[in-house]
């Protein structure tokens, strides 16, 4: 009864026969079919979009990834410090370069499922050059230092509101296609793509809340645990949504296309389709193990990680399974080598996942380069390979020619593969040896490596490794491109590919004409369901979430007071320089913490903290218990030159915090701000905030004069070393120092 | 903690709208037919028929 392909031509109005201009003839198998086009168009741009930003956010990478072997690489300029860099990297490869390759998988795989162009070409367009402003704007503001400092979500709140609006403009273009398809059965790559429409939708709204100060700064709607748990609930989703679903619903059109052999078992697919939605939602407070979240929060993302296992292996064996039979064109096909690859690290990574998730095993791997190695192994093989075998695949076709050179493409595939395994074993390696070194004590009880530094050199010539792969990649990637630009250039790009199927009839009752404007009216309720839900959705939620919040600020620990002016003013520049990039604020319960940090992180004591800033890397040491474990002097020291107080360090030194002044013009309204956010500070501090925020400068000022330094109280370093000598400090029981 | 009653909530919401999404896909016979779909998305290229 379903089998619409099958019985079309049962049904065939006589008056439409007539004056349709294609009669069908006797014999012929097919009846009435509608002639469309397919749009190319749409389909190169984004994947000239993709290559050009993933080339670029490849070379961001490498430089991040130069300055932790040499420091001073490209070093003294703020715009380019890898505390602003790291967060252009990381946006630009996964928006700019996967988000990319996910709108040229959608547009070429859903028009030709759907055997539909296109809703709207102009909703395309608009797509198009919204996304791409988009990533410009963040390119721009990145740098400059304008962020939230939540991590894949560093984007300022002018940015996130573009990029909802880009994203329902996406989404809407993708349902427009899927209303009109002429195929009745949903193929399920179309649900792994409805699936990340609307999760990455509800994501990106919850987790961008936020109250803004001006119009490039802003703080988060939530304060400390809560903001935490917010983010990784997103950060996480990121990865499933973003980074795994649109590339399972590419795989699941490219690998049959490319082998030619249709998918090992449907069933599984649509099994493990609605199993990994499901799960996936859950799993994020896995990234939060040992932290001041309550345990049961933290067991129900292990619970759920470990469960993802199955729907997660269900997709890599479907994937590799389809190839059954074929293997010996894996030898010679590109596209085939590529998303071999691909799916296998994709196996490799969410078995890690799950393993990673495990308490006992998260002890040892997080804050580390374990889990950047982890990852890249997602971003490199899984989204990269599937990018590029996409492109291989698509390039030939749409412009209707060959591969410019099967040659270059091999040697893209091996120069990626060898970059992927030096990439990968060398921060494995380095995760797990400065781990142990972190944990190793002595047999009198003290920390074998108390100097953290020496747990740092000791893997330098790993992350010169790490960088020797990342140029592998980046090398290969630049042969794709040229490859793929002489292809285009010895074709001619079909920008509209003609088509034709038999459109979809709905239930065959009353005449034609009739049955016509009901199916356009059958579809409007559904349309505005859906935008109404949409509406009321993000409407309700800006409205109740402020208000469940506010009032749960309430401090659980009296000592705990918030920031001065100063501090706070510090504290932005903090996020500004993107510290937290390379330290974390969050002392785990363990006894190599507690000997080597202090007294491990409470839950209450991160109520005034809008964002978290826990982080997730120590790539230096933690520095939640940092406040008035050193003099001043010596943070004035440290910050200007690591090398000085720290030999052998590779932090960079920031010496423009010395000579520019501290931006005061925003001071009394970051106050209002928290104020209205229900940070307790007395009705009208915010008028005397300013005035208080100088006068504890001259005193930082003035101490470090005395130490010989000579420095004004109006610089930025002063309030930086402020907000350093308040952390962890509140509930800190006498200084051991004061002894 | 309160977040984390926001985010259940969102998390069920969500996870009821595919409940919704996967309940209409049954009925409406999506899933009727495990073979064909496999098959058919292999068979819309038709050579010869560019502009």
């Amino acid at each position: 009864m379903s089998a619409d392909g099958l019985n079309i031509g049962k049904k065939i109005d006589p008056d439409v026969v007539a004056t349709n201009p294609k009669t069908p003839q006797v014999g012929e198998n097919y009846i009435l079919t509608d002639k469309f086009e397919y749009d190319n168009t749409i389909v190169r741009n984004f994947a000239i979009a993709m290559m050009g930003w993933g080339i670029v956010g490849f070379l961001v990478g490498l430089i991040v990834a130069l300055k932790l072997v040499w420091p001073e690489f490209l070093g003294g300029l703020p715009q380019l410090s890898y505390g602003r860099l790291r967060p252009l990297h990381t946006n630009s490869v996964i928006f700019a370069f996967a988000g990319n390759a996910i709108f040229v998988g959608v547009y070429y795989s859903l028009q030709r499922l759907c055997k539909a162009r296109m809703y709207s070409d102009l909703l395309s367009k608009l797509h198009f050059w919204g996304w791409q402003f988009i990533i410009v704007a963040a390119a721009i503001t990145l740098p400059l230092g304008f962020t939230t400092s939540k991590e894949y979500a560093e984007l300022e709140w002018p940015i996130d509101i573009a990029i909802t609006a880009v994203w329902v403009i996406f989404g809407w273009n993708m349902m427009g296609t899927i209303f009109k398809r002429r195929e009745k059965h949903l193929y399920v790559a179309i649900w792994f793509y409805i699936a990340t429409f609307l999760t990455v939708a509800l994501l990106h709204v919850v987790n961008s809340l936020g109250l803004p100060v001006s119009i490039l700064k802003s703080y988060s709607m939530y304060a400390g645990v809560q903001d935490a748990l917010v983010q990784w609930w997103y950060g996480h989703n990121a990865v499933a949504f973003f980074l795994t679903t649109p590339f399972l619903g590419i795989m699941y059109y490219f690998i049959p296309k490319a082998a030619n052999r249709p998918v090992y078992s449907y069933r599984l697919s649509i099994i493990h389709f609605w199993a990994l939605i499901f799960l996936y939602i859950w799993a994020g407070p896995h990234h939060l193990l040992y932290t001041a979240l309550p345990g049961w929060a933290q067991s129900l993302g292990t619970v759920f990680s470990i469960m993802l296992l199955a729907p997660s292996w269900g997709g890599m064996i479907n994937g590799l399974l389809t190839l059954r039979g074929a293997w010996d064109k894996v030898r010679e096909d590109p596209v085939l080598k590529f998303l071999v690859v691909g799916i296998t690290a994709y196996g490799m990574a969410t078995f890690e996942g799950p393993m990673l998730s495990l308490k006992n095993v998260n002890a040892i791997a997080h804050y580390t380069d374990y889990i950047i190695g982890h990852v890249h192994l997602g971003a490199l093989a899984w989204n990269g390979g599937l990018a590029f075998a996409m492109v291989y695949y698509i390039f030939p076709r749409i412009y209707q020619t060959k591969l410019y050179s099967l040659k270059l493409a091999n040697f893209h595939f091996w120069a990626a593969t060898l970059g992927i395994i030096f990439y990968a074993t060398s921060m494995y390696m380095a995760g797990i040896g400065q781990s142990l070194m972190w944990k190793e004590f002595t047999v009198e009880g003290t920390l074998r490596y108390p100097n953290f530094l020496q747990t740092v050199t000791q893997i330098v010539p790993m992350y010169f490794i790490r960088a020797v792969g990342g140029m592998l990649y980046i090398t290969g990637a630049l042969a794709a491109v040229y490859n793929i630009y002489k292809t285009a250039q010895q074709g001619t790009l079909i920008r509209n590919e003609a088509a034709e199927a038999p459109p979809l009839l709905k239930a065959p009752q009353t005449n034609e004409h009739d049955g016509h404007w009901h199916r356009a009216l059958e579809k409007k309720p559904v349309r505005f369901a859906v935008l109404t839900f949409l509406a009321v959705f993000i409407g309700g939620a800006l409205e109740f979430i402020p208000t469940a919040l506010v009032k749960s600020n309430v401090p659980t620990i009296s000592s705990v007071k918030p920031y001065t002016p100063l501090e706070l003013e510090g504290r932005d520049l903090y996020i500004r320089e993107g510290c937290v990039g390379c330290h974390s604020q969050m002392i785990r319960p363990f006894r190599s913490e507690t000997e080597r940090y202090g007294e491990y992180s409470k839950a209450g004591e991160f109520v005034y903290d809008r964002p978290f800033l826990w982080g997730s890397k120590r790539t230096g040491p933690d520095l939640h218990r940092v406040g008035s474990k050193y003099p001043d002097s010596w943070h004035y020291m440290h910050m200007k030159d690591p090398n000085a107080t720290s030999p052998g360090s590779i932090m960079p030194g920031y010496p423009w915090l010395y000579t520019d002044q501290l931006d005061i013009s925003h001071t009394e309204g970051k106050i209002m701000t928290l104020q209205k956010l229900g940070v307790p500070y007395k009705a009208g501090y915010e008028k005397v905030a300013t005035a208080d925020l100088v006068a504890q400068a001259r005193k930082i000022s003035e101490g470090l004069n005395k130490s010989g330094f000579n420095v004004g109280p109006d610089k930025e370093i002063i309030s930086l070393i402020a907000y350093l000598q308040r952390l962890g400090t509140d509930i800190k029981a006498k200084a051991p120092v004061a002894k | 903690m309160e977040v984390i009653f926001m985010l259940i909530g969102f998390s069920l919401l969500s996870a009821l709208g595919f409940l919704g999404a996967f309940v209409w896909a049954t009925r409406t016979g999506q899933f009727d037919d495990n073979y064909t779909p496999a098959v058919r998305m292999l068979l819309d290229d038709k050579k010869g028929n560019h502009q």
